[in-house]
């Protein structure tokens, strides 16, 4: 949230950070669901980073994270949250104007 | 209590393990605090102390049982809620920087945050996990959760989850308090945590006749015994207080000391010169009977002794009442300078019964006076119903002979006769040990006062009804003035000894006369004597003249025989 707004705005680049808490199903499952969806609609012009908060505590309290898996698009234009393993592909697809 | 104590009596009996919340008189009516080790609710409507209380119970923890705590608040930012319990003298960031509590502030926006596809809260536990390894909590707050159910869609994932946090805290062993919103039928609004948890508490604050009173109840408490009625609380700058009144019972002790009453010539109707100590003492009398100056004899009297003194004034003012009674010549003022004396004012209205006696409990506590006046303790009575009152007066009454306190309290009496004794004597009468009422008597033109003892608990009394004036020298006493048709008071009695002083002044002259007329008699008899003796001292005399004579012309005779 911090690096909401940044330069890669206008190239239209979609950076993805992505809580993941170890090895639970519904992360595996986020994981899958974001990288099919990136590859197909965002092809090349993606970055995701995986946080995963069992082992980096403080990134949970950082960025208020409550649910898990929880995915959020710091880039480009507006900052968007999304809750869930990211099953409902057409839900994920239209908050994040895909 | 009573429930505490066979508890130790018995003591092999397994004991409940109980965490102490720090909270004056929650740790008595919870038998020793919360279940340790498990959830407890603490639910009620906005704006009655959920939050103030679970941070107490931290702060508590940390300061006074060296506990640490997390406080993950769903609804306050960290700042807010340092801000806001600073002012209970509660140092939030202090805390902190010491690593003896975490504020986690947990921020669920429901307009930012979108929902796709299954999710749970494990980010919630890790957050939870992280704070309590930080600082080693073993006291845990969540305030208020079910803010989560606003700001989340899935009500069936978070019904869930909620029930595993439960389970969770209980496996960490941490001592947890869960804060809820009170619902429309439920105790919470989603109608979960109250099964979930091991103690519910039920705070609320009701307004009865304008006047408002924050309670307390707990509702539930698994494995454990505990008070089962609603306790007022008291907010106030020291934060939480509540009071367990109903809980004390009749077995204080008892004293045989004697205290005066500080009224010239009112000791010596008692026969042991005084009201005992501990004992609950009775002023009643009409409107301007003097009783505020009784009042203030008595704790003028005990200051003297340096006995310290509290004087609670729901009529006038500490400033007016010092005036007042330096009018006649008491100098209140000394002992309110060295700390002996404390006057407290505040209009009975502005809290509800059970506040002030929450407050004169506190008092007790901390200023620890022998002496209690409450003047007048009929103006409290205005604030509640009938039973109120009665139970009030019982609590209040129990708790100062509890602490060997004497207290004093005048009562201010309807003006008609007829209905008497009114609300106030009624209540108060049976409880108190002495009672003293002063009246005014009415007639030929004025109105004197007089003072009599209705009763006096363990010892005699004076059945007379003495009258008494106030000067600016103070009260004072008059001794019995007997008419022809029984005690004479005011004008009558002045009439009374005026007529006995003339009558008296007549006598005097009447003697004195009397004597000098006997003195006169006793003269002329003594002259008469006198001239008496005279007279036989002169036929003596004459007397005596002619046997000598005789003689000499016996002897002459004689002679002239020898001769021829």
């Amino acid at each position: 949230m911090e690096n909401g707004q940044n330069s890669t705005a206008e190239s239209g680049r979609h950076e993805f950070l992505l809580f993941v808490s170890g090895m639970s199903v519904k992360s595996g499952h986020a994981i899958e669901n974001l990288r099919k969806i990136c590859d197909t609609y965002l092809p090349g012009n993606f970055e995701i980073q995986i946080i995963d908060i069992s082992r980096d505590r403080e990134q949970a309290v950082n960025y208020q994270i409550v649910g898990i898996p929880t995915l959020i698009k710091t880039a480009p234009n507006t900052p968007r949250i999304i809750m869930g393993d990211l099953s409902d592909t057409e839900k994920v697809l239209r908050i994040l104007d895909l | 209590m009573q429930e505490a104590n066979i508890m130790t009596n018995e003591n092999d009996k397994f004991q409940f393990p109980k965490t102490p919340t720090g909270i004056e008189g929650l740790d008595e009516i919870t038998e020793g605090g919360f279940p340790k080790g498990r959830p407890t609710l603490i639910c009620g409507g906005a704006g009655c102390g959920k939050t103030l209380l679970s941070m107490q119970f931290l702060i508590k923890g940390i300061t006074e049982y060296n506990e640490p705590g997390v406080f993950m608040s769903f609804e306050e930012p960290s700042n807010d809620l340092s801000l806001n319990v600073k002012s209970l003298g509660f140092d939030l960031e202090k805390l902190k920087a010491d690593k003896k509590l975490v504020v986690d502030y947990v921020r669920v926006e429901r307009s930012e945050i979108e929902e796709a596809g299954e999710y749970d809260l494990d980010g919630l536990f890790i957050r939870l996990a992280h704070a309590i390894d930080t600082v080693k909590a073993t006291r845990v707050v969540l305030d208020t959760i079910e803010s989560l159910f606003s700001g989340l869609d899935n009500q069936a994932i978070l019904r869930a989850e909620l029930r595993r946090l439960f389970h969770w805290l209980k496996e960490k062993g941490v001592t947890a308090v869960i804060t809820g919103e009170r619902g429309e039928a439920t105790l919470t609004r989603q109608g979960l945590e109250e099964y979930v948890s091991d103690c519910v508490i039920v705070l609320d604050h009701r307004v009865i006749e304008q006047v408002s009173t924050r309670r307390l109840r707990i509702v539930k408490y698994r494995g454990s015994t505990h008070g089962t009625n609603e306790y007022p609380f008291l907010i106030d700058e020291d934060g939480i207080s509540v009071l367990p009144i109903t809980s004390l019972r009749l077995d204080n002790e008892v004293s045989s000391d004697i205290v005066s009453t500080g009224v010239p010539g009112l000791d010596s109707m008692f026969a042991s010169g005084g009201f005992y100590r501990g004992s609950n003492i009775l002023i009643s009398g009409t409107a301007g009977t003097a009783k505020t100056t009784i009042a203030a004899y008595f704790a003028e009297e005990q200051c003297r002794k340096g006995e310290r003194t509290v004087f609670f004034a729901f009529e006038e003012s500490p400033q007016q009442l010092v005036r007042n009674m330096k009018s006649i010549g008491m100098d209140l003022d000394k002992y309110i300078q060295s700390g002996l004396l404390q006057i407290h004012s505040s209009r009975p209205s502005l809290n509800g019964l059970e506040l002030h006696l929450l407050k004169l409990r506190k008092m007790i506590k901390d200023f620890k006076p022998t002496t209690v006046i409450i003047d007048p303790i009929s103006n409290l009575i205005s604030v509640g119903s009938e039973q109120e009152v009665r139970s009030m007066l019982v609590r209040l009454i129990d708790m100062l002979k509890f602490n060997n306190i004497t207290a004093l309290f005048t009562s201010l009496n309807k003006q008609n006769e007829n209905s008497r004794p009114d609300l106030a004597e009624e209540s108060v009468s049976s409880l108190v040990d002495t009672w003293v009422t002063v009246r005014d008597m009415e007639g030929v033109g004025e109105r004197n006062r007089g003072l009599f003892i209705v009763k006096s608990r363990g010892m005699g009394h004076s059945n007379q009804v003495r009258e008494f004036v106030i000067t600016a020298k103070g009260i004072e006493l008059l001794d019995i003035e007997m008419g022809p048709n029984g005690i004479l008071t005011g004008t009558a009695r002045k009439t009374n000894q005026l007529n006995k002083e003339v009558t008296e002044v007549t006598l005097q002259n009447e003697l004195e006369r009397k004597d000098r007329e006997i003195a006169r008699k006793r003269k002329l008899l003594e002259a008469n004597i006198e001239a008496l003796k005279n007279e036989f001292e002169s036929v003596e005399e004459e007397l005596s003249i002619l046997k000598a004579t005789e003689a000499l012309q016996a002897k002459v005779s004689l002679n002239n025989k020898e001769i021829r």
